[in-house]
């Protein structure tokens, strides 16, 4: 409800980015100082989680656009190839450290529960991302992976849409639809956590003998 | 520069022995494989370290 005098701004464009500003100021936004209780090795693995996500996008973009035989047939293929699965375990090893230290502070406090829930959906969807990679290899690995999860997957009765066996299918899902959500609800959990701000350790609490 | 980093992975692969059969850890109901238990508990590892290491600065802030 807007007050009789302040003017409403009469574009669309103008009034989203009022309502921009006013969620979340610039300051907010960027901040230059953070809470003395960041000052702890398990506060960097939000960040460490981050970095590797964005050497996942540059990687892959790499060997999708270079291409199988680029990836299969040379040492530079290799390479990348190899930096895309290595950056991916150390972005699952990060994000569960990560998952472990807001779990046991219980992190969603403070009106934090849509950070929480967009980080565990984040985390639920880049499993998928990942098991398509897996999928989409082109080696005996993958055609193993494939027939393995075509059942439990049939029997969960997402096969006529989700269909393991489908490579092209698979392909698109790993190179576009699933690192797309990642990638946003990652920027959505980022702008949160700048909202709300990082959630402090918990009281310690006095003993009552 | 890629020649030596294909010998380099040569020699990793000497030393990891990769076309095995793969090694189990298993106890009744619980199977796991030997790569997968080693991340886990270099996870357990890393969480753990992460909240006893002091962080840099730390110190000094605290003596101001």
């Amino acid at each position: 409800m807007s007050s009789p005098d302040v003017p409403v701004d009469p574009t669309w464009t103008g009034r989203v980015r009022e309502a921009a500003v006013s969620t979340l100021p610039p300051e907010q936004l960027l901040p230059d100082t953070q809470p003395a209780y960041v000052s702890s090795w398990i506060y960097i693995f939000g960040v460490l989680t981050l970095s590797a996500f964005v050497v996942v996008l540059v990687s892959g973009a790499v060997i999708a656009l270079a291409g199988p035989a680029w990836w299969h047939g040379s040492s530079l293929g290799h390479f990348v190839n190899s930096a895309h699965l290595w950056s991916t375990e150390l972005f699952f090893f990060f994000m569960v450290v990560h998952l472990w230290g807001k779990f046991f502070t219980a992190a969603w406090r403070g009106r934090r529960a849509l950070t929480w829930i967009t980080g565990a959906v984040a985390f639920l969807v880049s499993i998928g991302a990942a098991f398509t990679g897996y999928l989409t290899q082109q080696n005996f690995d993958s055609q193993w992976i494939g027939t393995q999860a075509k059942d439990g997957l049939n029997a969960a009765g997402v096969g006529a849409f989700f269909n393991v066996l489908n490579y092209g299918q698979m392909l698109l899902w790993h190179v576009l639809l699933l690192p797309f959500v990642v990638a946003l609800l990652t920027g959505l959990h980022v702008l949160l956590v700048r909202r709300r701000g990082i959630c402090p350790p918990l009281p310690i609490e006095e003993d009552t003998k | 520069m890629f020649g030596q980093l294909s010998s380099a992975t040569g020699v990793l692969g000497s030393v990891f022995h990769l076309d095995g059969h793969p090694r189990y850890v298993h106890a009744g109901w619980f199977l796991i494989s030997v790569s997968n238990l080693v991340v886990i508990l270099l996870m357990i590892a890393v969480f753990v370290l992460a909240i006893a290491l002091p962080f840099p600065g730390n110190r000094r802030k605290r003596n101001q």
